[in-house]
C-alpha cells in the first residue's frame, strides 16, 4: 500500500485516492482537424514506460481534489506530488 | 509400468537449454504459457522447426505461474465467445495431445448474480453463449446450493445470491504441469527454448523486422512474434510503435491447505473475488487489478484484504482459513478488455498481447491462431477482430463487464 502525499492534506493511505492514469494528457486544442490515427492515439493510448511516471490521483476520501504524483512505477518510489496546474519539476 | 514412462515424469530436464543460434525463422519473444504454445502450433500444424523461444527470465517465473488457472468459454461477444471457445476444445484434448497429466478438471464455473440487473445480464449472456454453441445453463439460488453446497445463499447475506450462470466444462488445469508439457512438446519439435535471454533492441529495416539484439548476443529473425504479457509495450517502443496497453498489478492468494470443500469453480462480479480449490487442497482467490500501473510484481495489501473479504461473504466458513501465500504478476489490459493478435506497422513482426486478466484460459487457442498468424502472414479468422486496428476503425470488442467479470 502506497503513502501519497496529497499536495492539499498531508501524506495519506492509499484507499482513500482514486487513480487517474497519466498526467497532462492535454484535450485536443483542435478536435475537428484531427485524423482517426490521432483521436486513437488521443483516446486509447498512454505511456506505458517503466520508470518515473507523472500520474493523476483524486482525494476521494479527503479533500476530492484532483493532483499529479511522480512515481517510479518499476520500483514503486514515490518521487513527489504537485497541484494540478503545476509541473513535474514542481514535485515534492 | 514402462520404467521409463516414470522417469519421464520425474525427468531432471524436460527440455534442452541451447545456446542461442545466430538466426532462426522465426523467434517468439516471451516463454510465457502463450509465447510456448505459439511455438509449439508453429511447429506442430505448420512444420516450422528452426524456431526459437526467447525469455528473459526462466520458463514457469512470469505470469504462467501466477494466475489461478481458471478455464470457461462464457463470454457475451461472439468475437470473444468464439476464441475462448475454441481454447476450450483445445484443452479438452491437451492432457492426452501434450502426453502430459495438466489435471485439467472440469469441474464447473459459477458466475453468480446478486442483483435483478446482474440476474437479466447473466441471463443474456447464457442465451447468447447457447447460441454461439458455448454450454451454459441458469440456476435459481436453491440450484446454486445443490451444486455447490457452501455458498452462502441466506437473503440476509449483504449481497444475496439470486441465482447464477453454470458452465459445466469449465473448471481449472495444473499451471505447473502445463508449463512442463508444453516446454517439454516444443523441444521434441526441435523448438530452442532461450532463457535468461532478455531483448534489448528490435532490429528493423525499411519496416521490416530483421531480428533481436539480446542480452546473449544478436539473432536474425526472419519473423518475431511478440507473447510478451505485461512488457509488451517495452518491446513495441523498441520497433518503434505503441500498443494500446497500461500493465497493472493483478494479486492473488493461497489458503494453506484444506481438504475438499470446494467442488467447482465460483465466480462472482458484484462481490469482486474468484475462488476455487486446487487439487491439493489450497484456495486460490483472486480479483481485479491494482488501479496503477506498474512492472513491479507486487501490489498493494488492501487489494488483498477486499478479496479475502469479498470470499467470506460467499463462504462465511473461510473466516478460519489462514492465508499461506499472495503473489503479484503484471498483466496487460487493454482499453476493451479484449486480446490484440494480428500484425503490427512492421512488416513481419506479430504481436500477441492484452490478454490482461484472463489469458491462463485461452493458452491453447491463443497459440493457435498466433502461429497460424505468424506463419502464414495473415490473420487466423477467430484473431481477425482482434486487430490492432480496431482502435482506429471503432471494431472494440468490449468485454468490461460483459465478460461475466469485472476487469
Amino acid at each position: 500500500m502506497f503513502q501519497i502525499r496529497c499536495p492539499y492534506c498531508g501524506p495519506r493511505d492509499e484507499p482513500e485516492f482514486k487513480y487517474g492514469g497519466q498526467a497532462h494528457v492535454a484535450y485536443p486544442a483542435d478536435p475537428e482537424q484531427l485524423s482517426d490515427e490521432e483521436w486513437t492515439r488521443f483516446l486509447f493510448v498512454r505511456d506505458n514506460s517503466r520508470g518515473r511516471y507523472a500520474e493523476r490521483w483524486n482525494h476521494a476520501a479527503g479533500c476530492r481534489r484532483w493532483f499529479n504524483v511522480i512515481r517510479d512505477n518499476g520500483t514503486h518510489e514515490m518521487v513527489g506530488s504537485y497541484r494540478s496546474g503545476e509541473q513535474p519539476e514542481d514535485a515534492r | 509400468m514402462d520404467p521409463n514412462e516414470h522417469a519421464l515424469h520425474n525427468a531432471p530436464f524436460l527440455w534442452r537449454n541451447p545456446e542461442p543460434k545466430s538466426s532462426y525463422d522465426a523467434v517468439i519473444v516471451g516463454g510465457g504459457l502463450h509465447g510456448l504454445s505459439t511455438a509449439y502450433y508453429l511447429a506442430k500444424n505448420h512444420g516450422l522447426t528452426n524456431i526459437a523461444v526467447v525469455e528473459r527470465g526462466w520458463i514457469g517465473n512470469g505470469n504462467a505461474v501466477r494466475n489461478t488457472t481458471i478455464i470457461r468459454s462464457n463470454y457475451l461477444w461472439d468475437e470473444s465467445a468464439a476464441m475462448y471457445e475454441h481454447a476450450l476444445q483445445l484443452w479438452e484434448g491437451w492432457a492426452e495431445e501434450l502426453d502430459y497429466d495438466i489435471l485439467f478438471s472440469q469441474r464447473g464455473v459459477l458466475n453468480l448474480a446478486h442483483n435483478l440487473h446482474d440476474e437479466r445480464e447473466s441471463i443474456r449472456r447464457v442465451n447468447a453463449n447457447r447460441l454461439n454453441g458455448v454450454d451454459a445453463e441458469w440456476l435459481d439460488a436453491d440450484a446454486v446450493k445443490e451444486f455447490c453446497p457452501i455458498v452462502d445463499i441466506s437473503p440476509e447475506a449483504r449481497y444475496p445470491v439470486m441465482g447464477a450462470t453454470l458452465q459445466r466444462r469449465g473448471g481449472i488445469a495444473r499451471h505447473d504441469a502445463v508449463i512442463f508439457a508444453l516446454g517439454r512438446a516444443c523441444d521434441a519439435l526441435g523448438v530452442d527454448i532461450i532463457q535468461g535471454c532478455e531483448v534489448t533492441d528490435i532490429d528493423v529495416v525499411n519496416g521490416r523486422v530483421t531480428g533481436l539484439q539480446t542480452s546473449r548476443g544478436p539473432i536474425a529473425a526472419g519473423k518475431v512474434g511478440l507473447v510478451a504479457a505485461g512488457r509488451t509495450s517495452l518491446l513495441t517502443a523498441m520497433a518503434g510503435f505503441a500498443v494500446p496497453i497500461q500493465s497493472h498489478p493483478l494479486q492473488a492468494l493461497v489458503s494453506e491447505v484444506y481438504e475438499q470443500v470446494l467442488n467447482c469453480v465460483v465466480m462472482s462480479n458484484a462481490v469482486h473475488v474468484y475462488v476455487s480449490q486446487a487439487h491439493k487442497g489450497e484456495l486460490v482467490m483472486g480479483a481485479g487489478i491494482d488501479a496503477f500501473n506498474s512492472y513491479a510484481q507486487r501490489g498493494g495489501l488492501h487489494v488483498i484484504e477486499e478479496q479475502m473479504s469479498a470470499g467470506m461473504q460467499l463462504f462465511p466458513q473461510f473466516s478460519r482459513a489462514r492465508l499461506l501465500r499472495t503473489w503479484g504478476g503484471i498483466v496487460d489490459v487493454c482499453p476493451d478488455a479484449s486480446p490484440i493478435v494480428g500484425l503490427t506497422p512492421v512488416e513481419n513482426l506479430y504481436v500477441n498481447c492484452g490478454w490482461g486478466t484472463g489469458g491462463f484460459k485461452a493458452t491453447p487457442g491463443s497459440g493457435w491462431v498466433m502461429a497460424h498468424t505468424i506463419a502464414t502472414g495473415e490473420p487466423h479468422a477467430l484473431n481477425r477482430p482482434f486487430s490492432l486496428e480496431r482502435f482506429e476503425t471503432g471494431e472494440l470488442i468490449d468485454e468490461h463487464g460483459a465478460a461475466a467479470v469485472a476487469h
